[in-house]
């Protein structure tokens, strides 16, 4: 009777280690910074004694299988050939833990499979790069200009640059050309610089900032 | 067999086509309003519109109305960097001096628009001024932000003068008007002079102030006005325009209203105005806008705010630096309103009549573009 019971124990404080484990990794918080996320999950003391202390009544079992619970109040599962009151074997306690554990990780993520902090990540990191296209496009000995030539001068915000209507025929370059090719054309002739490998980070800014200016154009390859 | 009304009127062309031919072969100065009436005659009998480009024809109907009192040139927005960093503005440059030097008859004076040099460097001003020098004609200047915001206009200042000045000429009062001061934003940002200047001079900038007259400017313009008659026509020469077309590219005085409330009392006021480098008309009330083009570079209209008279020139070849830039001349008229001519360099010449600002834009229509810009 009393190694039931600390069994049972022993798989709820398995399955909350693993909850708060799990809550740790899906808050929104800074990329890369754990000491936010630390920070963000401490309830302030004062709210935490208002609060009634947590219940975790003892599952009904229909069946007088046994039935175990996760600490979350909702996630059950019978187990269908031990009875209630029976003591779970360690192995067979560990896969239980296993597979409840699982299931209410599939249940948290039927709503979406990303959180917040995702998305904030996605956001972040897309403004990162499209301010760093800013940065170049107004700087030109960052691109390796030579004359005192930079994009902004001829194109204020971006301006004139229509990346929705690539890619179009050039008469100029004779064949059908994409925004790159065009960038790398006015840091060639206007700019005077070496053009920047297609993989150029660089590059890869100044597309970000330019087409993010014109974000919400709709889309329209080959207009002049 | 053709109808006789078809052979005679085909008879009649082919006579035409070939008269004007002959005369465009042993063509002179005279000769010149003789086949500029033969080529009309051609190409209306072939119920051809003469494309805009054919400026014999215009010159025609010109001069049956009213002739200009006279013609003043100018040239503007060079934004020179020293000629070791960067020679194409400087040829730009020269070739605009070269253009107006080569009218005939030379014109009264030449404005240069301001933005003379890009950083406002001594080297700039003084590579501008020895440039400018070579004009035949007098020159009048004003001064670009560009000149202005490293050193607060000091170099400026000590080669051509204070920023606000004004003169008689012809009847027309001229009046040059320092419009690009700005609230001071870099004393609280510990700005170097250098980084104030290219704050200044990025047009997509939004830490600057937006430019204005100020009060002191405005406190000097009603000063002058005052022992000038209502009846005499006015020609205001500012860098930025002096009404409200887009803020965040500074394409804009943010005291315009108090500065056009000065001018409204006059029976005729003309604005020329640099900065935009674009093909800009506007008309409030008696004021009359135009725009001057760039030397260096062209700007792209801005996406809201152009005025409604603008007729928009198409947007520049990137594949060709000379495109969208330029010079141009003014011609002045008696009432003080103007035809403004722009001498695109890869381009037919455009002009925007008097007439079609006076007519609020339903005469003499400006040629719309093939591509204008979205």
């Amino acid at each position: 009777m009393r190694i039931r019971y600390v069994k049972l124990i022993m798989i709820g404080v398995l399955a909350i280690s693993w909850c708060g484990l799990w809550s740790l990794s899906s808050n929104g918080a800074a990329p890369g910074s754990w000491m936010n996320v630390i920070l963000a999950d401490i309830t302030p003391l004062a709210a935490a004694q208002q609060r009634p202390p947590s219940q975790h009544p003892q599952p009904n079992s229909e069946n007088g299988h046994l039935v175990v619970q996760l600490c979350d109040g909702r996630t059950q599962m019978e187990i269908a050939d031990v009875r209630e009151g029976e003591v779970l074997p360690p192995e067979k306690a560990r896969l239980v833990a296993r597979r409840m554990m699982a299931r209410y990780e599939q249940q948290a993520k039927q709503a979406s499979k990303w959180t917040r902090r995702d998305r904030l990540i996605w956001k972040r990191e897309q403004q990162r790069l499209v301010e760093e296209g800013r940065r170049l496009f107004h700087d030109w000995k960052a691109i390796g200009g030579t004359i005192g030539i930079s994009c902004d001068m001829c194109h204020p915000d971006a301006a004139n640059t229509h990346p929705e209507t690539y890619p179009k025929f050039q008469t100029q370059l004779k064949r059908v050309a994409a925004l790159r090719d065009m960038i790398n054309w006015c840091i060639e002739n206007p700019v005077k610089g070496k053009p920047l490998a297609l993989d150029d980070p660089r590059m890869l800014a100044l597309e970000a900032y330019i087409t993010y200016q014109r974000r919400g154009v709709p889309l329209d390859p080959g207009k002049h | 067999m053709w109808p006789l009304k078809w052979k005679q009127r085909e008879q009649r062309y082919r006579q035409e086509r070939a008269d004007f031919f002959a005369a465009v072969k042993r063509l002179d100065r005279r000769a010149f309003l003789k086949v500029a009436s033969m080529a009309a005659a051609v190409t209306t009998a072939k119920t051809v519109l003469p494309p805009h480009s054919f400026q014999l024809i215009d010159v025609v109907r010109a001069s049956e109305d009213e002739k200009p009192l006279f013609q003043f040139a100018y040239i503007s927005d060079t934004h020179l960097y020293e000629r070791r960093l960067n020679e194409r503005f400087v040829k730009a440059a020269m070739r605009a001096v070269e253009d107006v030097n080569a009218l005939d008859p030379q014109p009264d004076f030449v404005l240069f628009g301001g933005d003379l040099a890009q950083l406002g460097q001594p080297q700039e001003l003084e590579l501008g001024k020895q440039i400018l020098s070579e004009l035949k004609a007098p020159v009048k200047m004003m001064v670009g932000e560009h000149d202005w915001f490293l050193d607060m206009g000091e170099k400026w200042q000590e080669l051509f003068g204070p920023p606000n000045y004004s003169f008689d000429h012809k009847g027309v009062h001229f009046i040059v008007l320092m419009s690009v001061n700005e609230k001071d934003f870099w004393t609280a940002r510990n700005m170097t002079p250098m980084e104030r200047m290219k704050t200044v001079a990025g047009l997509d900038n939004p830490i600057q102030s937006r430019f204005e007259v100020g009060p002191e400017g405005r406190q000097w313009l009603k000063r002058d006005l005052a022992g000038v008659s209502k009846e005499t026509p006015i020609i205001v020469f500012s860098h930025s325009p002096l009404y409200k077309y887009y803020r965040p590219w500074n394409f804009w005085t943010e005291d315009a209203e108090a500065v056009q409330e000065i001018l409204f009392p006059y029976r005729s006021v003309t604005v020329i105005h640099g900065h935009t480098h674009q093909l800009l008309t506007n008309r409030i009330r008696n004021i009359h806008f135009h725009g001057m083009l760039s030397t260096a570079w062209p700007w792209p209209y801005a996406p809201e705010g152009l005025p409604k008279l603008t007729v928009q020139m198409d947007r520049a070849d990137p594949f060709d630096e000379a495109d969208g830039t330029g010079d141009g001349t003014v011609d002045v008229y008696k009432s003080g309103y103007v035809d403004k001519h722009y001498n695109l360099w890869s381009r037919n010449p455009i002009t925007v009549a008097k007439a079609y600002l006076e007519s609020w834009g339903k005469e003499a229509r400006p040629p719309a573009p093939q591509f204008p810009s979205y």
